[in-house]
């Protein structure tokens, strides 16, 4: 019900919207809840466990109840606070955690069993039998007690996440941070004032009194006006700061489109910002908190402030005969303002035996309620007065049981809050995290002048910090009268007593984990859920923990509260992880022949970062076999060409560069004659193999390191650290030119005539032995010709600057196509490596050793190397380890799979009697049958022996034959000749 | 005499105007890491004189004309659109790194805006990132090299395989602050 004259709305701009189908109105300025109170709508969901009709709680974010889902189909959002939710025009909400409808829900037949349903009673129950749990209770629970869903599909909407920096961070733009906003703004430092509501004005937006004067909210006005004026200030309406992180980082959630009727699809839903501030100031105000009694759960039993607030703000009378339930002056301002407002005041129930009358209302001193009435709206209340019983007819109930300060932030880095009498509060602990300073009501000064003048002063404070001297402030009159509370947490009557309306929790589970011994306040929370649900206990962590207290015979301060984590307020998911949806969710790098591969129907697949080509299809091809086989039989019998340039690689210079790679290298290298390559093995400072790849040498002092495409940032990372603590003083200098240089291997025995065809001059067998490398011209571009093989076969590898890149590898296929050869993919390159016993980062997976893969020789005796000495110790060479072997099906027919294990035929199937595993496989037109790599336990001295293969997620289970891991021309003599 | 055609990293993606930003791509000419050996620092800044440009201290870089001089890291610079000058050979490892780059500029009263979507430094002139300033950072998950080229233009320096993503992580951060109107 609308009250005329009254609130900040804009009568003038009508908005209808839908709730649970049912068309209605509002208007601007409005949040879903106070139209929906307006609209005279009480029930607005059903509670998280026993399905119990609920009403708006709260006027913030704090609410409990008030959850509804926004939209419909994959942009469908749950568990939206209708009193955060801003109306607008279109708005489309549907009630959650009910079936058929909120107003007939079939699973409210849980409140009936509500004496058995108590804490712990899931647990107790359905613990038997034991395999039930995952498959059937727990799914079962979860579909009867819960929230607001997810669509299930993939919603494109857009959200962001950015970054911003300042001197002094605000939060909260009530009384306390506007004053802290300005002092620190006009001080001249750069400020960021960050507010939760759509409006800035915190509570003087929601009161009648005045400030100098004025209402309250044309001071705010006044205020934000001067602030938005000055360039050092940013203003963050919108924005709940969530989170406090080390080095005066914070997290916050801006609503950025979700209120608006007709976002544009590119403006994001909300953005995530970590705003990193020298200083902040914590002026999030207090949170109201109830007071459990029986029954207090009724659509209509609100928060008293939040009932003043719909009235002043919003200009809604949540009810026509209002009830107040207090312990504390302040919520007699309810009264006084609804009646103002022509309001009828049926009865303030005051816990004090001192309250007194304060206006045209009944005041019921020493009073309590002992009940209620009404299914689905609050009816009647029953008190408890010094002159006995007496039922009061109400459809609205504003309780208060005193304040919490609004401290949370506070306690993110793992400060605790200390308790305060006088308020019956916690307040933040100063100095619990570095650089934050609570001000106003946060800090337990709850006057609108104390307020101000504490955040006149923080503000200052956080400007003079971070070199920017003070202003003095000239404060104007505002409201200085003292919150008088005194401590009261529940009525101790027959029936249950809410305490978390979000979780259904009740005083009774609270005693009931104290009584099985559950007395810590975390142990009681995970035994209740107390404070696990999306309000994260905001409005029932104190009074639980005064429960607790009780029922252990402890102090509040003594049982002390849960911790408070981030975020303060929900964060959906999708702002968190903005930008990395999809092919978003990592840098993609493409080769320069990545167009070209693409065009040719290869299917790319990921190698790191990068994406290569499987296979490069013809018409009429099939699955990714057939092109393979071709590949390999082109490279084997013509000539096949690859792009390589996704592998590392480092140019290395200095006089001591050879002396560098003597270092990172098992092998020598500062023996290489200039033009030639060689083969290195680098170790891990642990002694198990780090990388391998050839390294050529270019000059005197300059050298070109290749690692694999795996693990070039981390070879790059281990050679700055070879460099840096260990020889810091030799003049060795080396960057990456992976990205400098396109980089194509052309393999197999037409590959000579490929290039002679191509290069400015032919290719001089001379200048060009095996393993030699040198400067060469491709049509008058100057290009590196490096004579290696990683497919067995004669074969080279042609770099050019990568601007040239695409247009050679077209030229490459096409002159290889010619020559009766064809463009090779990821699997061909791995068939063929294979093949010749090749590793890759499959073998060298961090846990193998130089000896494991049979390259022990290369281990030199004759220096140091980095993990010379680590590779040396007992257990990592001999009869124990598991080393390379090759691996033939004795059925020729078999297919094998990396990741299956090898047994000794005849002997127990099991992880303790495992000989070995499979690390790479392949179809070999060599061999004619699949081939594969593994590690066998005393592998090199067990070829010819079978194995048992063992596939157990394939479910293969056959007999292989020991061989050598080289397949194909184990002499070599293909790729010297 | 048949040729092989060069391809700009960021061909065919660039320009790309959004709201108050535009990206486009930069072809800087030459790109050479300076790497000065043990004690080479007064040498080698002495010998990039004959360029009228020096060697810049961490986080900053020197201009001259279209040519530039940029830290990149401990003990490196990248002379940007300008051959090496002579003197630097044995006094500094000198690296080519032109086609390693892709190079964008990015301009607009809402440059800062759409880096602060991407980039998680501060880029305040008023706290030291002004014009010549440079930073060794990320844009999204990509490296970044970024320098502050006018009040209100940045050239921003990443992998060459990364230009497309690089690009598009651009753009969308772009289009965003653009709704925002």
């Amino acid at each position: 019900m609308r009250i005329e004259g009254r609130g900040l709305i804009d009568r003038s701009r009508r908005l209808g919207f839908r709730f649970d189908g049912r068309e209605l109105e509002g208007f601007a300025g409005d949040t879903l809840a106070s139209a929906l109170l307006a609209n005279g709508v009480r029930l607005v969901g059903r509670s998280f466990k026993y399905h119990r009709p609920r009403g708006v709680f709260t006027a913030g974010s704090e609410e409990p109840n008030a959850l509804v889902t926004l939209g419909r189909g994959a942009k469908q959002v749950p568990n939206v606070r209708a009193t955060v939710q801003e109306l607008f025009s279109g708005l489309d909400a549907r009630s959650q955690n009910r079936w058929p409808s909120v107003g007939f829900d079939l699973l409210s037949v849980n409140d009936l069993f509500a004496p058995f349903l108590g804490a712990g009673f899931y647990y107790k129950t359905f613990m038997w039998p034991r395999a039930f749990w995952e498959r059937i209770y727990e799914p079962a629970i979860r579909r009867a007690a819960g929230l607001g869903a997810l669509s299930g599909e993939t919603n494109d909407d857009a959200y962001e996440k950015a970054f911003a920096f300042c001197d002094v961070l605000v939060i909260g733009a009530g009384p306390a941070g506007l004053a802290a906003a300005l002092a620190a703004a006009r001080a001249g430092a750069d400020v960021i004032l960050a507010d939760e509501d759509s409006r800035m004005g915190g509570r003087l937006l929601a009161e009648t009194e005045e400030i100098d004067g004025k209402p309250g909210h044309l001071w705010v006005d006044g205020v934000l006006a001067e602030l938005a004026a000055m360039k050092n200030v940013r203003l963050m309406a919108r924005t709940a700061v969530v989170g406090a992180y080390d080095g005066g980082t914070y997290g916050a959630v801006e609503r950025t489109g979700l209120h608006l009727a007709d976002a544009p699809a590119a403006l994001p839903r909300e953005c995530f910002w970590r705003i990193v501030a020298k200083r902040a100031v914590l002026a999030a105000g207090a949170l109201e908190r109830p007071i459990a009694f029986p029954m207090n759960d009724r659509p209509g039993v609100m928060l008293a402030g939040a009932v003043r607030a719909y009235l002043n703000r919003w200009g809604v009378a949540p009810g026509k005969a209002v009830t107040l339930f207090c312990n504390n002056d302040d919520a007699h301002r309810t009264a006084r303002d609804l009646v103002a407002a022509g309001i009828e005041v049926a009865g303030v129930i005051d816990v004090r035996a001192d309250a007194r009358p304060g206006g045209d209302f009944p005041v019921y001193p020493g009073a309590r309620i002992v009940g209620t009435t009404g299914r689905k709206a609050l009816k009647a209340i029953e008190i408890q007065t010094v002159n006995g019983r007496k039922t009061i007819a109400t459809d609205c109930l504003a309780v208060s049981g005193g304040f919490n300060p609004t401290l949370h932030l506070t306690c993110h880095m793992g400060g605790r809050p200390e308790w305060r009498d006088e308020i019956a509060a916690f307040v933040p602990k100063p100095g619990a995290v570095p650089g934050l300073d609570a001000a106003g009501a946060a800090a337990g000064r709850f006057t609108t002048a104390q307020a101000m003048a504490d955040g006149a002063r923080a503000g200052a404070e956080a400007a003079e910090a971070t070199g920017h001297a003070p202003v003095a402030l000239d404060l104007p009159a505002a409201e200085d009268a003292p919150l008088r509370v005194q401590a009261y947490w529940e009525v101790r009557e027959p029936g249950r007593a809410w305490l978390d309306l979000a979780n259904d929790v009740t005083t009774k589970d609270v005693r009931l984990a104290a009584q099985e011994a559950y007395t810590s306040v975390e142990h009681m929370k995970r035994y209740t859920t107390q404070g696990m649900a999306p309000d994260q206990g905001k409005n029932s962590n104190v009074g639980a923990l005064a429960i607790l207290a009780d029922a252990t015979g402890r102090g509040i301060p003594q049982t002390g509260t849960t911790t408070f984590r981030p975020p303060y307020t929900p964060v959906s998911i999708a702002a968190l992880g903005a930008g990395a949806q999809g092919m978003g969710f990592a840098p993609r790098r493409l080769t320069t022949s990545h167009g070209a591969s693409v065009a040719r129907g290869a299917p790319m697949i990921e190698a790191g970062l990068w994406y290569r080509p499987s296979y490069f299809p013809l018409p009429g091809e099939e699955g990714w076999e057939e092109p393979c086989r071709r590949e390999v039989l082109a490279v084997r019998e013509a000539v096949g060409v690859c792009d390589v340039s996704t592998l590392g690689k480092i140019d290395i210079q200095g006089p001591d560069a050879g002396r560098f790679l003597d270092l990172v290298y098992t092998n020598t290298f500062s023996t290489l004659p200039v033009g030639r390559v060689r083969y290195g093995l680098m170790l891990r400072e642990d002694g198990m193999v780090l990388d391998d790849g050839t390294t050529a040498r270019l000059g005197e002092h300059h050298y070109l390191m290749t690692t694999t495409t795996a693990a070039a940032g981390q070879v790059m990372r281990h050679l700055d650290f070879v460099h840096q603590a260990h020889c810091p003083d030799w003049d060795v200098r080396f960057i990456s030119v992976t990205e400098q240089w396109a980089q194509f291997a052309i393999a197999g025995p037409r590959s000579r005539a490929l290039l002679d065809s191509l290069l400015d001059a032919p290719v001089d067998p001379a200048a060009f032995p095996f393993m030699g490398c040198g400067a060469v011209a491709v049509m008058g571009v100057p290009g590196r010709l490096f004579r290696i093989s990683f497919s067995g076969e004669h074969a080279y590898e042609l770099a050019v600057p990568s601007r040239h890149g695409e247009a050679l590898f077209r030229d490459l296929a096409a002159r290889a196509e010619a020559l009766g050869g064809a463009p090779y993919g990821m699997e061909a390159l791995n068939v063929l490596r294979i093949e010749k016993g090749f590793i890759t980062h499959a073998e060298i997976h961090g846990r193998v050793t130089a000896f494991d893969i049979g390259l022990q020789g290369m281990m030199s005796t004759k220096k140091d190397f980095i993990g010379k000495g680590a590779s040396q110790r007992p257990g990592l060479s001999g009869e124990a380890r598991e080393q390379l072997v090759g691996l033939k099906p004795v059925q020729g027919d078999k297919r094998l799979s990396a990741g299956a294990h090898l047994f000794t035929p005849g002997e127990e199937v099991s992880a303790a009697t495992s000989q070995g595993y499979v690390t790479s496989v392949g179809p070999s037109p060599v061999a004619g049958c699949w081939i594969g790599l593994g590690f066998l336990r005393n592998g090199r001295a067990r070829l010819g022996e079978m194995v048992r293969f063992v596939d157990h997620l394939r479910g293969q289970d056959f007999l292989c034959e020991v061989v050598g891991p080289v397949f194909h021309d184990p002499e070599g003599g293909r790729a010297r000749g | 005499m048949a040729s092989l055609i060069e391809k700009t990293p960021a061909a065919g993606l660039t320009p790309l105007s959004r709201g108050d930003a535009v990206l486009t791509e930069v072809l800087p000419g030459p790109i050479t890491a300076i790497m000065p050996y043990g004690g080479k620092d007064r040498a080698v800044a002495s010998a990039l004189k004959a360029l009228g440009l020096g060697l810049p201290g961490p986080n900053r870089s020197v201009t001259k004309g279209a040519a530039a001089c940029v830290w990149t890291g401990r003990g490196q610079a990248f002379l940007i659109g300008a051959e090496p000058p002579d003197g630097l050979a044995g006094i500094a490892a000198l690296t080519d790194q032109s086609d390693a780059w892709v190079v964008l500029r990015l301009a607009g009263p809402a440059a800062e805006a759409v880096l602060a979507r991407l980039v998680p430094i501060d880029l305040r002139a008023a706290t030291g990132f002004r014009t010549g300033a440079v930073a060794r950072t990320l844009l999204g998950h990509m490296p970044l090299v970024i320098r502050r080229t006018a009040a209100a233009e940045f050239e921003l320096m990443t992998f060459r395989s990364m230009a497309a993503h690089a690009v598009h992580e651009l753009d969308v951060a772009m289009t965003a602050v653009a709704a925002r109107g």
